[in-house]
């Protein structure tokens, strides 16, 4: 009985941190649509997609973004077919195949890896990388050139955070696979990859979301050249470097406009949440509920 | 045999990845290292940036990473304790919470930055300061630092929370002297990422923290940090790349640093929590 | 422990609270402290934001300003010189930074210039091309030429590298040949100075423009860039200099309303950024002063 009083404001307290953690996303979401109401009303919304082109500070201004929400998607999508499989092959490896101290090392690295700042990574592929995919490809500064950059930036989330998910596991799966002599690719994908789903997959998600962001890095390797790509050597502009390029010389009807491309953005994101959202739910073996109502804690 | 392929798959990902990072790495230190030393460490930047040290921006890097933490680590950790232990009292609550943080988690860091420069610079009147940066880059690391420990707690066997129940524990003592302690290793790994994220962000900065790179007197200064140091030496002033290698050197050494001083930190931490029990 | 941990959140919070409450005064007290004492000295803070052009140069100025005058603080901010004008007029900033002219619609603003700066067209330094017509320019730009075999170089694309919108160099280049962006066929868009420098040097096949400055610094230095000459002038700061460089710039520092409407500080560090005491500084960024 006491007990359950002296847990009231602890319970409270950590309600109220929540609801502060989730109201930031509304305080910008509100503050997005703000800033971007004067474009959604003056040309309309209808501009943005139909237009011929992206010319906003012109005399005879076209705000086209369909280009800008192709190519973050292709780069997106290119460096998360690249990332994930690498991503958590190195979590499976620090976790399952590395002795200790290399395992160790391996994730000390991985943390180096995530704290490069994306300066460096977007020097570093301007100068080093784009040359080499410009001698088989002109002009080297491209959709690939992103998608390469992007990968190596989301890996370290993808590996660090899968490699939590995967210690998580308990020990008892990982016995009762040894109980029965399976191999450890079969511990591995029979056991440890569906107990650790929920993470890899929450990881996978948050790399995304990552990728979908990243600004400055993009902006230095992909060209910027505002086209759908027609292939992968073609130059793309995303829609965050869109924003970056463009918002410090941006005025008035401009401005507005690229608070547009940073609402299409959220939008875009809200679409993958509520995408993983569903798959999650969907599917019997993650389902969060279930295991959360085991976990939750007795109390009061 | 499909044992044997995915060994050799396995490693073969982690020379990958290793040979990656060398060459990048690599890199940097060939041209970066030539210019570091003491005095670069321990001087202000002159001619705006091509010679001179860094260390006023130093201060203000550091300064804003402390101000970021200590926001976002009681904010991080308090969402994620209860998403992890308590949401069954109000799961719609749970869920529209995580669901807010997934699309946090997405948005691009340039809005973060936008954001940072409307609402706590000029709507709660901090100006281009440390403290906006900070709490600027405090909302951006939120969503990755509440993930991580919501993962890390979730990956503590339930065995010990039954056996706090079984010994009529208090739920902030199960809470603190073993859920958190169970958790610490994700927790860290968590927190590692976070500060490895703010450390190398570049975007929010600019508009909220600011170009300064004099010493900042107060959290109010505007201040300069490390990436965006780097940033404007390698894309704005002419001949200051040499020092930007350098400044990224630095930035590398300083996030190995304060990885080893988390980890050293959270062993004790661990440690204490345990043996006081 | 539970106590700690909420007086910890309690701290946060009164942290947040503290520095929401004393963050608005200050501010206004920035707007309005600069004040001229009895003895005719300044004291107080300004704030400059703006194109990013010119801010390391103003930083470097500012360092010196606050030597000289004790008391004083110059905080500079960079951005874009559109900001500096959005800025300046808002009052978020005391001086806007602007590395172009005004435009008509900027009419309630002042302008100060300070310095000069030109912008040169820009190839890798293996391209055989020793110079180009303007008309050559406006082709490869407008897309009419696309490889350099049509104009006497070596068979391959052109690389078209153009600057991102809004940027005052990209107006300057506009005006100059009369084209209009929307006419550009560009196969790289690059947002800095540096990346343009960077951009062209890796690629033997690129045409860019840059600030001339940081163009002839650089192939100093022997970045694999060179300078075209314009109808027949060499791009260089002298010629910046002595005004027969055609495409150049002046650098400006604006103020909202009238001159007289600035606060005595600003006055005084912007006289102080164009007179000869800073000319050095000027030049060291690779700017041209306006007074020797």
């Amino acid at each position: 009985m006491s007990r359950s009083r002296s847990d009231l404001p602890l319970l409270w307290t950590l309600r109220a941190l929540a609801a502060l953690a989730g109201a930031i996303t509304l305080l910008i979401v509100a503050f997005l649509i703000l800033e971007a109401w004067p474009a959604l009303q003056a040309p309309g919304l209808s501009h943005f997609l139909t237009d011929a082109s992206w010319f906003p500070a012109s005399s005879t201004p076209q705000f086209n973004l369909i280009p800008m929400v192709a190519g973050t998607l292709a780069a997106t999508l290119g460096a998360m077919l690249l990332a994930t499989p690498l991503g958590i092959a190195a979590a499976l490896f620090s976790r399952f195949y590395a002795p200790p101290t290399i395992a160790s090392w391996f994730r000390r690295l991985l943390e180096l890896l995530a704290g490069i700042p994306s300066v460096v990574y977007g020097f570093w592929g301007l100068v080093v990388l784009t040359p080499l995919i410009r001698q088989w490809a002109p002009p080297g500064q491209s959709l690939l050139a992103a998608i390469l950059i992007l990968s190596l930036m989301i890996l370290p989330t993808i590996a660090l955070l899968s490699e939590t998910a995967l210690r998580s596991i308990p020990r008892a799966y990982l016995q009762g696979a040894a109980a029965l002599g399976l191999s450890r690719w079969a511990t591995i994908t029979g056991v440890a990859l569906p107990a650790a789903h929920c993470g890899i997959m929450s990881s996978i998600l948050l790399a995304a979301g990552r990728a979908i962001g990243e600004t400055m890095a993009v902006l230095m390797v992909a060209g910027n050249i505002v086209k759908v790509p027609d292939s992968l050597f073609a130059p793309v502009r995303t829609l965050t470097a869109n924003i970056a390029l463009e918002l410090g010389y941006a005025l008035d009807g401009h401005r507005a406009a690229l608070f547009v491309s940073g609402l299409i953005l959220l939008a875009l994101i809200v679409l993958l949440v509520s995408m993983s959202d569903w798959i999650v739910r969907a599917d019997p073996t993650a389902a969060p509920a279930a295991s959360t109502q085991a976990r939750e804690l007795r109390h009061g | 045999m499909a044992d044997r392929i995915a060994t050799v798959f396995m490693w073969g990902v982690a020379l990958l990845i290793s040979a990656v990072f060398a060459w990048i790495v690599g890199d940097l230190l060939l041209q970066g290292l030539p210019h570091l030393s003491w005095g670069f460490l321990s001087t202000a930047p002159t001619d705006a940036g091509r010679a001179g040290g860094i260390l006023p921006i130093l201060v203000s890097t550091l300064l804003i990473l402390i101000v970021c933490m200590v926001v976002a680590i009681p904010l991080g950790l308090g969402t994620a304790v209860l998403l992890s232990e308590f949401s069954r009292r109000n799961p719609l609550f749970g869920r529209l919470v995580r669901y807010s943080l997934d699309v946090l988690a997405g948005v691009p860091s340039i809005v973060f930055g936008l954001f940072g420069n409307a609402f706590f610079s000029l709507y709660l009147g901090m100006g281009f300061s440390i403290l906006s940066g900070g709490l600027t880059l405090a909302c951006m690391v939120l969503p990755l630092l509440i993930r991580s420990s919501e993962t890390a707690l979730r990956a503590v066997p339930d065995d010990y929370r039954r056996a706090a129940a079984a010994l009529g524990l208090p739920v902030f003592t199960t809470l603190w002297r073993i859920l958190l302690p169970a958790a610490t290793p994700g927790l860290i790994a968590g927190l590692v990422l976070g500060i490895g994220r703010a450390l190398a962000e570049t975007a929010a900065l600019l508009f909220t923290s600011g170009y300064v790179d004099r010493m900042p007197g107060s959290l109010l200064d505007s201040g300069r940090s490390l990436s965006i140091h780097i940033y404007d030496l390698a894309m704005n002033v002419p001949g200051g790349e040499s020092n930007a290698y350098a400044s990224a050197v630095v930035l590398i050494m300083l996030l190995l640093i304060i990885n080893a001083l988390t980890f050293r930190a959270a062993d004790r931490w661990l440690h204490q929590r345990i043996t006081a029990v | 422990m539970c106590r700690a941990r909420i007086r910890l959140n309690a701290l946060c919070a009164f942290l947040l609270l503290m520095v929401a409450c004393s963050g608005e005064p200050q501010q206004s007290a920035d707007a309005g402290a600069p004040s001229e004492k009895l003895t005719g000295q300044l004291t107080g803070q300004l704030t400059l934001t703006g194109s990013s052009t010119v801010a390391p140069l103003i930083g470097e100025i500012a360092k010196r300003f606050e030597q000289t005058h004790p008391g004083t603080r110059v905080d500079v901010q960079t951005g874009g010189s559109s900001r500096g004008v959005a800025d300046a007029r808002r009052g978020t900033a005391d001086i806007g930074m602007v590395s172009r002219a005004l435009n008509a619609d900027e009419g309630d603003l002042t302008a100060y210039p300070i310095a000069l700066d030109g912008v040169a067209m820009i190839l890798h330094r293996d391209n055989p091309l020793p110079a180009l017509s303007e008309e050559q320019i406006v082709a490869i730009y407008t897309g009419q030429v696309t490889n350099w075999r049509e104009i006497g170089g070596a068979d391959a694309p052109i690389t078209v590298v153009n600057k991102a919108e809004g940027r005052s160099t990209l107006e300057l280049f506009l005006g100059y040949f009369k084209l209009r962006n929307e006419d550009i066929k560009p196969s790289i868009i690059i947002g800095d100075n540096q990346q343009g420098i960077r951009t062209v040097a890796a690629d033997p096949n690129a045409i860019g423009y840059v600030s001339i400055g940081t163009a002839t610094y650089e192939a100093s230095r022997g970045t694999a860039i060179k300078a075209l000459s314009m109808r027949g002038v060499e791009a260089s700061l002298e010629n910046v200099r002595n005004g027969s460089f055609p495409l150049s710039r002046p650098l400006h520092l604006v103020t909202l309303g009238a001159a007289e409407q600035a606060s005595a500080l600003a006055r005084s560090f912007i006289e102080y950024a164009a007179s000869a005491e800073v000319s050095d500084l000027t030049e060291a960024q690779y700017f041209v002063p306006l007074t020797q």
